[in-house]
């Protein structure tokens, strides 16, 4: 690969956040920037789910356990203790790491169907056992004090700061995605997802390698999670842990095409897109998880690699952009 | 004492539930067998069983339990059609294509089910009387859920132990390659035990709609107890699921009298997560 191709993969990808950054600012919009929230977040979220699924191979159902996990302990510690969104921000990601790291030593030795269902049942206990936490507010959850907006100016001054926050943590997963395609490290994650076995035996220190996948992964839907219930203003074990959002940024990477850099962004784009058209169309609302659904199937059926790398497949001279 | 009392109370009711949710799991556990395909439209299947209840009682008024047949054959045909559907073209494919593809049948059904019964929650009004044993009181409907739900896993063994398509299916569990050489249709055997397997989530879900109330959403919970029962009793052995079913049934029983009932699924989860990790086969399962 040539020095300058290496970064030509990831300028797509970040215009497209830029654009998403700038969309609301330029228009002056309110209602603009709840859409560009929402897709951001969604990139963010398929984004880190992309490394652990695209390039290492490993199906997480349960991933939205690290946003809510995180979200909690990040909460926890701005409303609490009074520490300021940064740090809360810095906690939540670092807590979620951590929980990655533990979780990654015993499930990560799982391998394919058998991981996946785990991934279920730690969502699961992690929701129960939200419920049963006293520190963290049991069932009820915890409700932000609305003194902790005054610091960044009132409320409406610390949406838009999120949005901002936002924009900048899906930069940042957008480069780390890069960074781990690009490097050796993510070179030893493909070979794993390909033959686990052939891997080890050709010097990829495996459970290492998928750790640390595991643990980068975490790491931004723990600072998003902080992030969105901060804006949310409460957080609750349902609304932290709900199984069919992993399932949704399953979707979204699958849709774009796994693997790749810009394929859980088209993916987050398309499926918040049609999501929101089925939502509110007279004659799509009552059905549109059975749309959805049918689309899905479809996908999976007919072009499992997604759109990017059907692109890839049929226009090879795209093949340096669509990275 | 008094925690005996409740102990007493809550471990027979704990026990027959145990049954019902083994045999939902059963299905489960035979797909997994069979074709190494973790259902994900379990759930849903589960609440069209319950939703076939309350059409075949309520709106047509037939008996609950010979409704509970055509539930049952609805169930395999719709299983069938699942297979050819969605799972025929992925069946070979990585696992996640198979879990998605399961999983965007689960959204159809749901979604379906959404416009048509809404998701408010649904009640067979329905009791066969009740007993008592000492102080505790057992419910008639779910004694005889118990007892049809070992009525179906005797029906299964026998099925796959003494007649011919229970052989290929056993065949095909044990490697399909070999078993389309000795000239099995394999497909149509995939097709069977997806089928078989639907119908006894949709049978389990029938009789779990004779006591307790239902919402299509419903399935879900009862889903990820079928997990939790496959793990224990071994994914991919169908007899040793009604066993892990019984487990997880003593452990509802027993874990109220000692903690708050809102602690059973932190345990139950944790359990599942710490099987998965030390005996993936299950307690019962051999090393394959």
């Amino acid at each position: 690969m040539k020095r300058g191709h290496r970064w030509l993969g990831i300028l797509l990808p970040l215009l497209v956040v830029a654009g998403l950054l700038l969309y609301p600012v330029i228009t002056d919009n309110e209602s603009n920037r709840e859409t560009s929230f929402t897709i951001l977040k969604a990139i963010a979220l398929a984004s880190s789910l992309n490394i652990l699924l695209g390039y290492t191979g490993y199906v997480s159902f349960g991933h939205i356990v690290f946003y809510g996990f995180g979200g909690y302990v990040g909460i926890y510690v701005v409303n609490e203790l009074g520490w300021s969104i940064w740090a809360g921000l810095l906690v939540g990601g670092l807590a979620s790491g951590l929980l990655a790291f533990l979780l990654g030593k015993a499930i990560l030795r799982l391998r394919g169907a058998y991981f996946a269902l785990a991934t279920i049942g730690v969502n699961e206990a992690m929701k129960a056992f939200a419920n049963n936490f006293d520190l963290f507010g049991g069932p009820i959850g915890m409700v932000l004090n609305f003194s902790v907006y005054k610091p960044y100016g009132g409320a409406a001054q610390a949406l838009s700061m999120t949005f901002f926050i936002l924009a900048g943590l899906t930069f940042a997963a957008l480069i780390i995605s890069h960074l781990v395609r690009t490097s050796k490290f993510g070179l030893s994650l493909q070979a794993i997802r390909e033959n686990e076995d052939a891997a080890e035996v050709m010097g990829v220190v495996t459970p290492d390698a998928k750790t640390w996948a595991y643990v980068l992964s975490a790491i931004i839907p723990g600072m998003v999670g902080v992030l969105f219930f901060f804006k949310n203003g409460h957080v609750e074990p349902p609304l932290a842990f709900p199984l069919h959002a992993s399932i949704e940024l399953l979707v979204m990477v699958m849709l774009g095409g796994q693997g790749t850099v810009l394929g859980p962004i088209l993916g987050a784009f398309a499926y918040q897109g049609m999501r929101g058209y089925l939502v509110t169309s007279d004659f799509f609302k009552d059905i549109q998880l059975s749309v959805s659904g049918v689309l899905l199937l479809l996908i999976v059926l007919f072009i499992p690699a997604g759109a990017v790398g059907w692109f890839r497949h049929r226009i090879p001279s795209l093949r340096r952009v669509l990275a | 004492m008094q925690q005996l009392n409740l102990l007493l109370t809550s471990l027979p009711d704990g026990i027959l539930l145990g049954f019902v949710f083994g045999l939902a799991a059963m299905g489960l556990a035979l797909i997994w067998g069979v074709m190494n395909v973790i259902n994900l439209s379990h759930g849903p299947i589960i609440a069209l069983g319950m939703f076939g209840t309350f059409i075949s009682f309520i709106r047509l008024g037939i008996h609950p339990y010979l409704g509970m047949v055509i539930v049952a054959i609805l169930g395999l045909l719709l299983g069938v059609v699942i297979y050819f559907v969605a799972v025929n073209r992925v069946i070979n494919a990585p696992h996640l294509s198979s879990l998605l593809a399961t999983f965007s049948v689960n959204m159809i059904i749901i979604g379906i089910g959404t416009a048509v019964f809404t998701t408010s929650p649904y009640n067979v009004d329905f009791n066969m009387g009740s007993f008592k044993i000492g102080s505790t009181t057992i419910l008639g409907t779910r004694l005889i859920a118990a007892l049809i739900a070992i009525l179906f896993t005797a029906g299964l063994y026998l099925f796959l132990y003494k007649t011919t398509p229970g052989k290929f299916i056993r065949a095909v569990t044990n490697n399909r390659a070999a078993a389309e050489l000795m000239g099995v249709p394999s497909t149509r055997i995939l097709a069977l035990s997806f089928g078989l397997g639907t119908m006894l989530a949709a049978v389990s879900g029938a009789l779990i709609a004779t006591f307790f109330p239902f919402s299509i959403l419903s399935g879900t919970s009862y889903e990820l107890k079928s997990f939790v029962i496959g793990v224990l009793g071994g994914l991919g052995n169908p007899i040793g699921a009604l066993i892990g079913g019984l487990i997880l049934g003593v452990l509802e029983g027993i874990i109220p009298a000692f903690l708050e009932t809102s602690w059973v699924p932190v345990i139950e989860f944790a359990l599942f997560v710490v099987i998965l990790l030390v005996r993936p086969t299950g307690i019962f399962g051999v090393k394959r």
